[in-house]
């Protein structure tokens, strides 16, 4: 099994970014939570292996002690 | 017409007990004749323990409680002689629907596997249920055993002996003293008996209260388990319609925390409630109205010397998931076998603490299950919420998040994982039927209507499944009886008890439980198992388990 991959793996980066922003245009902050929560639903999902999720959910912590990578 | 719950069933009759010179010792006592003191009596008459249940009433329960019984609780009671009576008083449905605000987000079919003989759930009030179990009794005083209840018999005082365990009882010809050789207290989630021994049941209150009605009405909603989140006639709360027989509707409506718990209970409030939910047109009648709060917790122990908990005053969950009795019925019969090798000098004392180990692990996975189920309910946070709702939006589009909506995981039986009285495993074997599994149901041939599970139980047995085995094993007294099956023209046994295996033996416990297995026949190691599984090999018992 693969570990989280925490090195760059996004090919255009700046236009994930704009959209991600971009599908928060215009939403209220209620509604900006409930698309990010969806969000992180859906893509949890497609991720499925649960050791990825977790440390998924440890690295979102930033831990102190964990040394960055 | 006397309603069943308002009918003296057991009353009080005056026992030569109360005119011995000095307190009559018996060898069982239940206190409690709920679901769970009930079976747990049953199932002693059986194996012909002489037992006497002292209930501080004379009927049956009272109020809206149980009424999802599961599959494993319903074969648990086959076994006890009364589960198919239930069965076909009870509703059984398969098809659940969630609604999410205004509309439905979506249903699920339960899909039972084919091939067992009881159905996945039935719906049946638990008035009902005590009934049944009571009938059984007076069955069983019928065919002579030693099986009484005493009603309106309360214990007032306990006092657990070494030896023995002392109560006093409270009449209304005023108390008496009886001894036991052992106790088995099925008195409730409030257990007079757990608080007189001053012993512990800590956990978690969940910060919620539900109206819970039971209402009888002519109304042709379908018989489906209905859940709705945060719907209109309730805002920001759940509900829940479920259908019970005799056209009895079971409704259960969240209503937060800071609420006057009285107020809401008057039908001029609890009624347009209803309208609101049911529609303006429909008729109904009221036959319950009560109010809970809801908590997860049991005891560290749930064996105290010769004092044994079972049911609500060992463990306590919230009913969503309908973990309640059905774990109850689980503990008496992973109990009572345990006891009766006991009491015969069969089994060391210690085979007892494996009910200890057993039970609690049972009882931490419903507890688990069950404050999931109502943390999903009642999110407990701004953000839980918004990620519950996030949810529910989701399952109306995605098929992936579906499994995911949590309104009560409903009961599935345990297995005793890593207990000290599982033998070998065969690993060409389905991992359900490793040892410490429930056996699943099977049809014993192709083309028979007999069940596997009726054929198991009480003893422990040999199952050979295409393989030759001598007809039994006998080792210090205990003898395991052959059940002979063929795996022609029967792929749901060969499914369920060969996988890749050519053939195979099992030892079953008295509860159906599976204590080892091979793919051939090894004497030696059979017997071994067996001296494994009653707790004779001493030095397995430390410790819990896995
Ligand atoms: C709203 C609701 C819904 C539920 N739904 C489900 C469900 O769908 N499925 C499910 O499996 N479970 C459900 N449950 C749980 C279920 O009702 C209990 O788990 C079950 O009743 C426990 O049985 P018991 O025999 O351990 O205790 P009880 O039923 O509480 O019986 C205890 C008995 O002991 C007697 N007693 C108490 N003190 C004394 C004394 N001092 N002397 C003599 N007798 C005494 C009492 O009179 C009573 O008869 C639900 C509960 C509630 C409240």
């Amino acid at each position: 099994m693969s570990g989280l991959n925490l090195d760059p793996n996004l090919a255009k980066a700046d236009d994930f970014y704009e959209s991600l922003l971009a599908a928060h245009e215009g939403l209220t902050k209620a509604e900006s939570d409930a698309f990010n929560a969806r969000l992180i639903l859906v893509l949890a999902n497609h991720v499925g292996d649960e050791g990825v999720l977790s440390q998924a959910l440890e690295a979102a912590r930033l831990s102190r002690d964990e040394t960055s990578s | 017409m006397t309603r069943i719950f308002e009918t003296p069933l057991y009353p009080y009759e005056r026992s030569a007990d109360q005119d011995a010179e000095a307190p009559v010792r018996h060898p069982v006592i239940v206190v409690g004749a709920g679901p769970i003191g009930l079976a747990a009596a049953i199932d002693l008459a059986q194996q012909d323990i002489p037992v006497v249940v002292l209930d501080d009433n004379d009927k049956v329960s009272f109020g809206s409680r149980a009424i999802c019984f599961a599959k494993r609780p319903l074969e648990i009671l086959d076994r006890l002689g009364c589960g198919e009576a239930m069965v076909e008083k009870g509703v059984t449905w398969n098809t659940g629907k969630v609604f999410f605000d205004e509309r439905k987000v979506y249903e699920f079919n339960l899909l039972p596997e084919d091939g067992h003989k009881n159905p996945a759930f039935i719906n049946l009030q638990q008035y009902h249920f005590e009934k049944f179990l009571v009938d059984r009794v007076f069955d069983l005083q019928a065919q002579g055993k030693l099986i009484e209840i005493r009603g309106n018999s309360r214990v007032t005082a306990v006092d657990a002996e070494d030896s023995h365990v002392s109560l006093t009882v409270e009449t209304p010809d005023g108390p008496y003293r009886i001894e036991a050789d052992w106790l088995i207290a099925c008195d409730g989630a409030g257990s007079p008996i757990r608080a007189m021994m001053g012993l512990d049941f800590v956990g978690r209150v969940f910060e919620d209260n539900f109206l819970i009605a039971d209402v009888v009405m002519d109304a042709d909603f379908p018989t489906e388990r209905w859940f709705w989140f945060d719907p209109p006639f309730n805002r920001g709360q759940s509900a829940l319609l479920h259908k019970q027989p005799d056209g009895v509707w079971r409704i259960d409506l969240q209503l937060g925390w800071d609420i006057d718990k009285e107020k809401e209970k008057l039908p001029e409030n609890v009624i347009p409630r209803l309208k609101a939910m049911l529609g303006p047109d429909i008729r109904f009648e009221l036959e319950w109205v009560s109010i809970y709060t809801f908590q997860c917790r049991r005891m560290e122990k749930f064996r105290h010397g010769r004092v044994l908990f079972a049911g609500d005053s060992a463990h306590q969950v919230s009913p969503f998931g309908a973990r309640g009795a059905n774990s109850g019925l689980q503990d008496t019969d992973n109990l009572i076998w345990k006891l009766k090798l006991v009491m015969g000098g069969l089994a060391p004392e210690s085979l007892l603490d494996t009910y200890d180990m057993e039970r609690i692990h049972g009882a931490d996975e419903n507890i688990l299950n069950s404050s999931r189920s109502t943390d999903f309910i009642t999110p407990k946070s701004e953000m839980s919420r918004i990620f519950r709702n996030a949810v529910l939006d989701l399952s109306e589009h995605h098929a992936f998040a579906r499994p995911l909506v949590n309104s009560g995981r409903l009961s599935v039986p345990c297995t005793y994982d890593g207990s000290p009285l599982n033998g070998p495993d065969c690993a060409t074997m389905p991992a359900r039927t490793r040892p410490g599994s429930p056996a699943p149901d099977a049809p014993v041939s192709g083309n028979s209507n007999e069940w596997l599970l009726g054929k198991l139980g009480n003893s422990f047995q040999i199952l050979a499944i295409d393989v030759e085995t001598p007809p039994s094993v006998c080792v210090g007294g205990i003898c395991a009886d052959r059940v002979t099956l063929s795996t022609e023209d029967n792929p749901a046994l060969r499914e369920r008890y060969l996988g890749e295996a050519e053939g195979a033996v099992y030892l079953m416990r008295p509860d159906q439980h599976v204590a080892a297995r091979w793919d051939h026949w090894n004497d030696e190691a059979v017997r071994r198992a067996i001296e494994t599984a009653t707790g004779r090999n001493v030095s397995g018992l430390a410790g819990g388990l896995r």
